[in-house]
């Protein structure tokens, strides 16, 4: 017990991050895998954000700047944060990307569900076969 | 042994490649422009070689690299007593293959010529990279442009037929060599650090550093499946199957080029690769002689029941590949004397029949035996030809045949195998009764009602190469010596 | 001036597809040229850093002046140098046969083609230059964006395999992304180098291990490494034309030197040997690959997506070189990268001319074409001779080196694989070269005459490079000795 409490906020990555994968592996609509998608990309936004944190320590801005040694228990760990809003900006460019697909295909085949737009494919590609 | 460096194997390699190409540019738009790049290509081709034989038969070698890509790997050309003598043989009966084969293809009007005459002459490049081959990765890649420059021509009739033959052609080919050859040539190079061809044989000193005895007896195994040209069973079916493609192709390319590449190929791994002592010594030389042996005989007997006369004629040519690897396998010097000198007695022999079985359809039309009967009367030159070659191939002297079974007798003798010997005369035995009935029945049997022969006329320039093939066939046997001298220069 | 070079080959590429897009908007036919001249650029910049490379040893920049492991760093080795001049040769030369086939088939719509391309090659490029985890991160999803985006506009099936295409590409990149965060969390650095001389006293810690695994799938996603291939056959086989001729060739191979910079340079070989049958697992999956890839290839009746399952099993014969971790077969793993790149590139070019022309790739849309166009044919031949691996073809120099490398390991097995493969290869490629050169014509009014049907070559600007990669592909072998010894033998790793 203790170790799930002491590290919870791996756990909540996981778990985020298994039904995010859940999502996306399993359902057929084309939306719906999208959002298992984001909160796959989430979770790991988490994961991050949560390895930066230290107890008791407050965010990195250093103030005394005349001060030459910096206690750094004092302070969170900044790169993790700085690398998520890169990260971030990334998974809303794909997320970006994934929605005008979305609208293209919904344009296209007037349905989201995969299973549909493939039985309609396979209509095309044998149009005289009934 | 004295090493001479000349630029004369590339040329002999190089120079039918040119050809190819303007043969390719010239196209269809001036045909006699095109046949005339194969004939001069033809006639370079042999005096090249040619050129090469008073140096070798004086016990020189004749050495060129061309580039060395990495350790191992060398495009190196070395033109021995035993790469001379098959360039030879394979350059002149090119050309006559070459009037020969646009005699063909005119009267008969065939399709896609450019194509034809193009891959023919890729693939005579090709044969003399394998003569002249330093090393077993020249020796490869030779190996398998004869394969795909001769495929086209097997397809060359692009019926469902043909078409078929030629991917049974192809898979037996470019697959076992893939498969095993290749293999072969990577366990050799694992425990030899070279593919360098010596007189000795580059894997004799690997038992020495412990390499195992299976694992050499493996790696020759491999050598003898991969090396499928050389049409030893139960590898040779590709070799009737390729009988779709244009009589010349057969005659030339299906009785010479390409399964004298695969024998070829088969002597120098045994020479040159493994060697007679460790071969002796791990006592794999009788397995193959009897391997070979057990080829002779079944595809005689295959040859007997065949209608087809060029089917007739693939699996003789079939049993006839066996003699050479027999002379090899016994590793006697006689023998190999034998085995050596029948690449060349074989080929003038095989390619005469296989010409007269073209001129038999360019004049008649017809393919199977039974209807030949009284053919000799409207195909005088043909049938005699024929004749000749038939003889040739049972031993009888005084025709080229005679030579070439006798030294492999005495090799066998020498062996101490009898068994090989009684094999080589119940071959002969198999050889006259499926060669003879032939000539009875072109000259002696009433022609059948059925039959047409009434406008049947030889064709001069189709009968004329057929004529001269069937008398070298005879001078070989009188006078051998020349040829004689070059293969006793390859075991000396 | 030669460390510059670094970002330059980033920047210029960037920028241009920025200007590209301002000045489409102005001038239509200007984006053509401007592509040709931004990626001539590069071309020249690679040979420029490789000259630089082979002559002074490994070139750094600091990003902003900033000391690594807190700055990013671009570090560019033989290793590094090889792979972008691969990649900038390779893409000038598809820009060049682009122009018709864009043209063609997206009318009205090249400008926004070009942009996007330049930005996938910028990705690319980026990827090579980079000595830091993350900053690799961001180019791999500047390239993967950019290829969904030029795939998506492909025909048929091509948005839903674009889109399948970008969950799996994500779900890699998020994998790579948290096997970079276990590796922070282990040792605070995100250098390769500086993580490659702080990791080896940690390899018993389960957080690396975690991220090695994390590192692994991410990446054998994104290079199409069976079994996780299933993006690609849908994905390269709808895409236009000139998309499938740089990403089949490109594309996985950043991807395997990705993974070969994480085996050997951020992990290193002694760490596959004492703590997981890393190399052992990855022989076997190329084994896969190769065996299947083939076999898939043969049972299908497109020639694209057929070229498709044969990426996949090319992508095992390099991961087979990389696995059995000797000098030869990394050696041969490099130079399979160089020769598949082209062989690769010259058979999707040739799909393409072939789409061009009569609008469809079916084998059977194969039948008898060398009539109409004989020098493509010629050209698709000698490259599907290259990847059966028949001299003196390159291909068969390349395996040449797996194959001993296999041997050298002892694993004979695998070299059995790489033969068996060649042979399904065969049997793959000789359905279609039957289909061009032997097969009657499917349209029976065609047989009227040989001289029925007329040449109908490809355009210039699509031939040039076919041919330039089918001479490649001819004449690099017989240099794969000077290739290895100028430049990769400085890259195999310490250790094999």
């Amino acid at each position: 017990m203790d170790f799930i409490i002491s590290k919870f906020n791996y756990w909540i990555y996981i778990v985020l991050m298994m039904i995010g994968f859940y999502a996306m592996i399993s359902k057929s609509n084309l939306v719906k895998k999208l959002v298992g998608m984001n909160i796959f990309q989430t979770a790991i936004i988490l994961f991050f954000i949560s390895i930066g944190s230290k107890k008791g320590a407050t965010i990195p801005i250093i103030q005394d700047s005349h001060v030459d040694a910096v206690n750094s228990a004092l302070y969170m760990n900044p790169l993790p944060h700085v690398l998520m809003l890169t990260a971030i900006v990334v998974m809303v460019s794909t997320f970006g990307v994934a929605v005008a697909l979305l609208i293209m295909i919904y344009r296209k085949y007037k349905t989201l569900e995969e299973d549909e737009i493939l039985q309609i494919l396979r209509n095309e590609k044998w149009p005289n076969t009934h | 042994m004295e090493i001479i460096s000349s630029i004369k194997p590339l040329l002999a390699v190089i120079v039918s490649l040119i050809a190819a190409f303007l043969i390719l540019l010239t196209g269809e738009r001036a045909r006699n422009l095109r046949e005339f790049w194969t004939i001069l290509a033809s006639v370079i081709k042999f005096t090249i070689v040619f050129s090469m034989v008073s140096p070798i038969r004086e016990g020189k070698v004749i050495e060129y690299t061309v580039i060395s890509i990495s350790p191992g790997l060398s495009l190196q050309f070395r033109a021995d007593a035993l790469g001379i003598l098959f360039a030879l043989t394979a350059s002149f009966l090119w050309i006559i293959t070459s009037f020969y084969s646009i005699g063909y293809m005119r009267s008969l009007n065939e399709r896609a010529q450019t194509r034809y005459f193009a891959c023919f002459a890729i693939a005579l490049s090709a044969t003399m990279g394998v003569a002249f081959s330093a090393n077993l990765f020249t020796t490869f890649l030779f190996y398998e442009i004869i394969t795909l420059s001769t495929y086209p021509l097997v397809a060359h009739k692009e019926t469902p037929e043909a078409i078929r033959g030629a991917r049974i052609y192809l898979t037996y080919l470019l697959g076992t060599s893939i498969a095993f050859l290749l293999l072969a040539i990577f366990m050799t190079y694992t425990v030899a650090g070279t593919l360098d061809f010596s007189d000795n044989g580059i894997l004799i000193d690997t038992t020495a550093m412990g390499v195992s005895d299976t694992f050499l007896t493996i790696t020759f195994i491999l050598f003898m499946a991969g090396i499928a040209k050389a049409a030893m069973m139960p590898l040779h079916s590709w070799l009737p199957a390729a009988m779709v493609a244009p009589t010349p192709v057969s005659a030339l390319l299906h009785a010479v080029v390409v399964v004298k590449a695969g024998v070829f190929v088969v002597v120098k791994v045994v020479i040159h690769i493994f060697g007679i002592d460790l071969l002796t010594k791990l006592g794999l030389g009788t397995a193959l002689a009897y391997f070979s042996s057990f080829t002779i005989i079944i595809a005689s007997i295959i040859a007997l029941k065949q209608d087809n006369l060029k089917r007739m004629l693939a699996f003789s040519t079939i049993s006839q590949l066996s003699y050479i690897i027999l002379g090899a396998a016994l590793l006697k010097p006689s023998s190999m004397v034998g085995g050596i000198i029948h690449i060349t007695n074989h080929a003038f022999s095989k390619i005469t029949l296989f010409f007269c079985a073209g001129s038999i359809y360019v004049s008649a039309h017809k393919t199977e035996i039974s209807q030949l009967s009284g053919i000799g009367k409207k195909m005088p030159w043909t049938m005699a030809a024929f004749f000749i070659g038939s003889l040739s191939m049972i031993g009888v002297p005084p025709t080229a045949g005679f030579i070439s079974k006798w030294y492999l007798a005495v090799g066998s003798m020498e062996a101490k195998e009898i068994p090989i010997l009684v094999v080589l005369l119940f071959s002969s035995v198999l050889n006259a009764a499926y060669f003879l009935p032939i000539t009875y029945k072109a000259f002696f049997e009433k022609e059948n009602h059925t039959d047409h022969h009434e406008e049947v006329k030889e064709i001069p320039v189709v009968v004329i190469p057929l004529v001269i093939t069937a008398i070298i066939s005879i001078l070989v046997g009188i006078y051998p010596d020349y040829f004689l001298t070059l293969a006793k220069e390859v075991i000396r | 001036m030669a460390e510059h070079s670094l970002i330059l080959i980033i920047v210029i590429p960037l920028m241009a597809s920025c200007f590209n897009i301002l000045l489409g908007l102005f001038r239509r036919g200007f984006c053509y040229p401007l592509v040709i001249a931004t990626l001539s650029l590069c071309v020249i910049l690679s040979i420029f850093i490789m000259d630089g490379v082979i002559n002074n040893g490994v070139i750094h920049y600091r990003l902003g002046g900033w000391a690594p492991p807190w700055g990013i760093e671009y570090v560019v080795d033989h290793l590094n140098a090889f792979v972008m001049t691969i990649i900038s040769f390779i893409s000038l030369f598809v820009a060049v046969y682009s122009k018709r086939s864009v043209e063609a088939e997206l009318p009205g719509r090249t400008v926004y083609f070009y942009t996007v391309f330049l930005l996938l090659v910028t990705g690319l490029l980026g990827i090579t230059v980079t000595g830091d985890v993350f900053n690799l991160y961001v180019f791999l999803e500047i390239t993967s964006l950019a290829g969904y985006a030029l795939i998506a506009i492909g025909r048929d099936k091509a948005l839903l395999a674009s889109f399948n295409y970008l969950i799996m590409g994500t779900i890699g990149a998020c994998f790579y992304l948290l096997g970079v965060g276990y590796l922070y969390i282990a040792t605070g650095s995100l250098n390769m180098a500086d993580l490659g001389r702080l990791l080896p006293d940690l390899y018993h810690s389960k957080v690396v291990l975690v991220a090695f695994a994390f590192f692994a799938v991410g990446v054998a996603i994104k290079m199409a490494l069976f079994p996780l291939h299933v993006w690609l056959p849908d994905a390269y086989t709808y895409a236009p034309s000139t998309v499938s001729a740089l990403a089949a060739s490109t594309m996985t191979k950043v991807g395997v030197y990705v993974m070969i910079r994480i085996m050997f340079t951020v992990f290193k070989p002694n760490f596959s040997a004492e703590m997981l049958p890393v190399t052992e697992i990855l022989g076997w999956v190329a084994s896969g690959a190769m065996i299947f890839g083939c076999i898939l290839a043969i049972a299908q009746t497109d020639v694209k997506r057929m070229l498709s399952y044969i990426l996949i099993a090319e992508v095992g014969y390099i991961v087979i070189g990389v696995s059995v971790t000797n000098r030869m077969g990394f050696t041969g793993a490099l130079l399979h990268i160089l020769f598949d790149a082209f062989m690769m590139a010259c058979l999707f070019m040739v799909a393409g001319v072939v789409m061009h022309k009569t609008g469809k790739t079916s084998i059977h849309g194969f039948r008898q074409l060398h009539r109409r166009m004989p020098i493509t044919m010629a050209a698709f031949t000698i490259a599907a001779l290259s990847v059966i691996g028949v001299p003196p073809t390159a291909g068969f120099f390349s395996k040449w080196y797996l194959v001993l490398g296999a041997i050298y390991a002892r694993k004979w097995i695998f070299a059995g694989m790489l033969l068996l493969s060649s042979l399904l290869a065969v049997v793959a490629f000789f359905r279609v070269i039957e289909n061009i050169y032997f097969a009657p014509s499917c349209h029976a009014h065609d047989r009227v005459g040989q001289e029925g049907i007329v040449r109908d070559e490809a355009p210039l600007s699509m031939l040039v490079p076919l041919l330039t990669m089918a001479a490649g592909i001819l004449i690099l072998g017989f240099f794969s000795g000077k290739i290895v010894s100028a430049v990769i033998q400085f890259t195999v790793p310490e250790g094999f």
